[in-house]
């Protein structure tokens, strides 16, 4: 029964998560600033390849995170579609047929298309499930700096005075205490888990966002149409909804690409430092720091940090060309 | 001027007092106290020994105000560690009960070592490379380097690392793949691999962030003005892009400076070098609280120096503020 | 001394290329005032800056034609003669002095750099340095050339960009809204030190603008530019009396002038124009 539970809760959560960003795209998609920016997205090689790879990780992650019944209670839908691939006892080389052994090398139950770490799980799937971490750790702390960030950075902007010496001096504090610091100090009282993570990477997050809205609603209010709101007697609130944030959108669309990678990052330097995903749940930071010590084994073991540190790459990589490419879409002149 | 940085230093007085108050409500109210002492002795610890350890670092005293009978209302947790960061008593180590003066002040130099040189060379060789891709300026080049660079990005520290290390050290030979020693012309040979791979690991981001900077110079009047009167592009790039850009750049790079001191978090731990950063890898994998909040408190100060040496510098190079 | 021929300036490639001058033929004589007149966008700005091929390129594409100056064309030239023709034989003066003096650099520099790339003759750089200040109506000007440019007012900037072109004696001064950015009164004054400069110095200029009201008294002749094409050209005085392309009147118009009482400047409607 508790396990069912969980099983709703995850797979609703991710849902919600879904919607979210679909509903943004789709109520920011209606301004010319978008359609125009959409149009020039389509001429970049680049950017459309790298959008592809995000998608394909995307899939994975989803995959890996929608929970279904299982005999143990449950498991992700990626574990289902490859139960097929047996665990062996220990390591095994990519595609090699017996176990990696001088002294009693084994036959293996099957071959392993980038071999097995040392529990003789299947290096592809485990690299493959890590996606789940990097994309929650992305994804929760978005929900959480974003909301943050661009709620605070407009009042400052839009409000001023006192208002905006508040958010100045809260944001001036948080950043005076070093990222790493803050981050470490934070995962050190709270444990470690997702959760926590993006609740330490959410407090740092949302002052360069809260930093950047602020700035450019300084410069939107300077503008008449804000005048014209004003003198037509609507609402500050309004204001803020109806016209400032829909002319702030892209800033946080590019920045949230961007952020998403220097996300992913951190979620593996921190789960390498021992304060980030907790035992059990698969991240490339896990992966890379366990097999530090595989390099000076005899005969090496190479393909469980090849695997974790590759698919970390391309991953980051997409994610940053992306962000470039949205940034150059959005502002032609400025790209290029 | 003068009025200018003493107005900054008493703006900064709030803020410190905002971080300090941070690292209290961290350290003391989300984990109470009781909660450390116990992560710190572990599982084993009995019930007398933790009060021991509570008592000994005055941990034991009410969170906020002491309403105890007799005793004056300010003997609490709160008002007792603020009095002792304001007079930069940062205290003893949760683990080994060393005073941490001591031992932050024995990782400066090591720390330093290593990250004084990756800091300039990168400078150094982040600017000659922007400035080499703005003076050749051309589209197949620039999209080459900036994939490049992005690329470099890319690729998390630790994986540098592990890499440098099994390459250069373990299967090549060139260099200790671990080590240190103060004393003469074995320091340097230590420091060789650290300091490249810091370079390497952050020269991506620094090449695209000073071309852009660079660009951004040479799309001015004055450069128009400069080459109109037939001066060469290098001798516009040296003299007058690299002088209007080195500018701008002191706000992004001097801030960083003093936080140099703090070393190299993954680096040090690395390569066994006894650094501060070293310092805090060893207090995460402990737990020793008291060395990560004191880190916090002085990492915090060293960036507001920063932020007033950024000031400083800026008022200096440029003459449109050092002449009002 | 300068003619161009049929010169065709593209910006961009593909399907966004735009031709900025549509094959003009212009000619200048040694010594002689030419006034380049037009509205902003009808590539005034670009030729003057084609003639020592000063337009950044790419976007900037020399599609057709040629720049003769002193029998030789600029666009085969090397960036080597190119530079000497910079600054040594034409110089320019810009639209905004406070943005086109390098603000790191004292003016001192800024005209010293000139001249040691031009005249190995000169022995005393500091002293020339003095002589091209005060020539331009600079009080003081050995103590003025250690000063940094934001320490000047507009007028004051305007004439050490202007010292800073004659520093090489150019044969032809390229003054590319030279007054446009300044003070009405303070335009005045820099009309009346160019006049007198180009009369005692003997160069040639081409006075680029979109204002008919300053050519008067220093143009010899006139050519009126509309989107990259020539549509008049002839002496100031028949232009400015008689104009005969409908785009000249109406810049003519344009003119605010004392004693007339009118309601409202004219404006250019572009619809009548074709």
């Amino acid at each position: 029964m508790k396990s069912l539970d969980q099983i709703w809760v995850q797979n609703l959560s991710l849902l919600t998560g879904y919607s979210l960003l679909a509903g943004l795209i789709f109520w920011g998609a209606r301004s010319e600033r978008w359609r125009s920016a959409w149009r020039r997205l389509k001429g970049d090689t680049v950017g459309l390849i790298s959008f592809a790879v995000i998608l394909v990780y995307l899939l994975i992650g989803t995959l890996e995170s929608i929970a279904v019944p299982s005999a143990s209670g449950s498991r992700s839908l990626l574990q289902q579609l490859t139960r097929s691939i047996p665990q062996e006892t220990s390591y095994a080389a990519p595609l090699a047929s017996t176990a990696l052994s001088l002294s009693d090398p084994k036959p293996l139950k099957s071959r392993h298309l980038l071999g097995t770490d040392a529990l003789g799980r299947d290096t592809f799937v485990q690299t493959l499930r890590a996606t789940r971490s990097a994309l929650w750790i992305g994804g929760l702390t978005s929900l959480i700096y974003i909301p943050l960030g661009v709620l605070l950075g407009m009042m400052a902007g839009y409000y001023k005075g006192w208002v905006d010496d508040l958010v100045q001096y809260v944001y001036s504090t948080v950043a005076a205490v070093p990222e790493i610091l803050m981050l470490v100090s934070i995962l050190m009282v709270l444990g470690k888990g997702l959760g926590s993570m993006s609740i330490a990477l959410g407090i740092t997050g949302w002052v360069g966002m809260a930093r950047l809205i602020r700035g450019e609603t300084l410069r939107q209010v300077e503008r008449p149409y804000i005048a014209a709101a004003k003198a037509m007697g609507q609402s500050n609130w309004k204001i803020i909804t109806r016209h400032l944030l829909p002319n702030v959108m892209h800033l946080v669309l590019i920045k949230f690409v961007l952020g998403f990678s220097g996300l992913v990052l951190a979620e593996a330097v921190l789960s390498y430092l021992g304060v980030g995903a907790p035992v059990g749940t698969a991240s490339w930071g896990t992966m890379i720091d366990a097999s530090r010590s595989e390099l000076s084994r005899e005969p090496l073991v190479w393909w469980n940090l090849t695997a974790a540190s590759s698919a970390l790459f391309v991953m980051v990589l997409a994610l940053n060309l992306f962000g470039d490419s949205l940034r150059r879409a959005f502002d032609p002149k400025q790209g290029a | 001027m003068f009025a200018y940085l003493l107005r900054r230093l008493f703006f900064f007085i709030p803020i410190v007092f905002g971080v300090m108050l941070l690292t209290f409500v961290l350290f003391f109210v989300v984990q109470s106290p009781d909660a450390t002492a116990r992560r710190v002795l572990g599982q084993k610890a009995t019930p007398k020994s933790v009060e021991n350890w509570l008592h000994n670092r005055g941990y034991d005293k009410p969170l906020l105000i002491n309403h105890t009978p007799g005793k004056p209302w300010h003997d609490s947790l709160f008002i007792h560690q603020m009095g002792r960061l304001a007079t930069f008593d940062l205290g003893t180590s949760d683990v080994s009960g060393r005073p941490l003066r001591e031992v932050f002040a024995q990782g400066v130099l090591p720390s330093l070592l290593l990250t004084l040189p990756a800091f300039l060379l990168s400078i150094a060789l982040g600017v000659g490379l922007a400035l080499y891709l703005v003076f050749i300026r051309n589209a197949v080049v620039d999209l080459a380097a900036s994939l490049f660079c992005v690329a470099l990005m890319s690729v998390p520290v630790m994986v540098y690392v592990i890499f440098g290390q099994f390459v250069v050290a373990q299967v090549l030979n060139y260099f200790p793949a671990f080590g240190f020693e103060l004393s003469g012309w074995s320091t340097p040979k230590f420091l060789l691999l650290p300091v490249v791979l810091m370079v390497v690991s952050g020269l991506g981001a620094d090449v695209r962030l000073f071309r852009a900077l660079f660009l951004e110079e040479m799309g001015q009047d004055y450069i128009r003005t400069a080459r109109a009167k037939g001066v060469s592009t290098v001798q516009v790039l040296m003299r007058h892009v690299l002088k209007n850009g080195l500018i701008n750049l002191i706000t992004l790079v001097v801030a960083s400076l003093p936080f140099l001191i703090m070393g190299s978090l993954l680096l040090e731990n690395f390569f066994g070098i006894p650094g501060l950063g070293n310092v805090l890898f060893t207090a995460i994998q402990a737990p020793d609280f008291a060395v990560v909040q004191a880190s916090v408190f002085l990492g915090s100060l060293l960036y507001l120096g920063g932020l007033l040496l950024t000031d400083v510098c800026y008022a200096w190079a440029d003459p449109r503020i050092r002449l009002q | 001394m300068l003619s161009l021929r049929n010169l065709r300036i593209d910006f961009g490639t593909g399907p966004d290329r735009v031709q900025a001058v549509k094959g003009i033929n212009l000619s200048l004589g040694a010594g002689e005032t030419l006034a380049l007149v037009g509205e902003s966008g009808s590539g005034k700005s670009v030729t003057g800056m084609a003639l020592t091929r000063l337009l950044p390129e790419p976007p900037a594409v020399y599609a057709e034609g040629q720049i003769l100056f002193e029998g030789e064309d600029v666009l085969k030239m090397s960036p080597a003669q190119l530079r000497k023709l910079r600054g040594g034989k034409i110089a320019y003066v810009f639209q905004e002095p406070s943005t086109s003096l390098n603000p790191v650099f004292t003016i001192r520099n800024q005209i010293a750099e000139a001249i040691d790339l031009h005249r190995s003759d000169v022995s005393d750089v500091d002293a020339e340095v003095v002589h091209c200040l005060d020539l331009v109506g600079i009080v003081d000007p050995a103590k003025r050339m250690h000063d940094y440019p934001h320490q000047l007012s507009g007028g004051m900037q305007q004439r050490v960009m202007i010292a800073m072109a004659l520093a090489c004696r150019p044969q032809l001064l390229v003054a590319d809204e030279p007054t446009t950015a300044l003070d009405v009164t303070v335009q005045a004054q820099i009309l009346d030190q160019m006049r007198e400069l180009k009369q005692r110095l003997k160069m040639a200029m081409l006075l680029i603008t979109h204002n008919f009201g300053i050519i008067g008294g220093i143009a010899d002749r006139v050519a009126v530019m509309f989107r990259g094409d020539i549509v008049e050209e002839g002496t100031t005085q028949e232009v400015l009396q008689n104009p005969q392309h409908a785009y000249t009147k109406a810049l003519i118009g344009c003119i605010p002038q004392l004693g007339q009482r009118r309601k409202r400047l004219a404006t250019i409607d572009h619809s009548t124009l074709g």
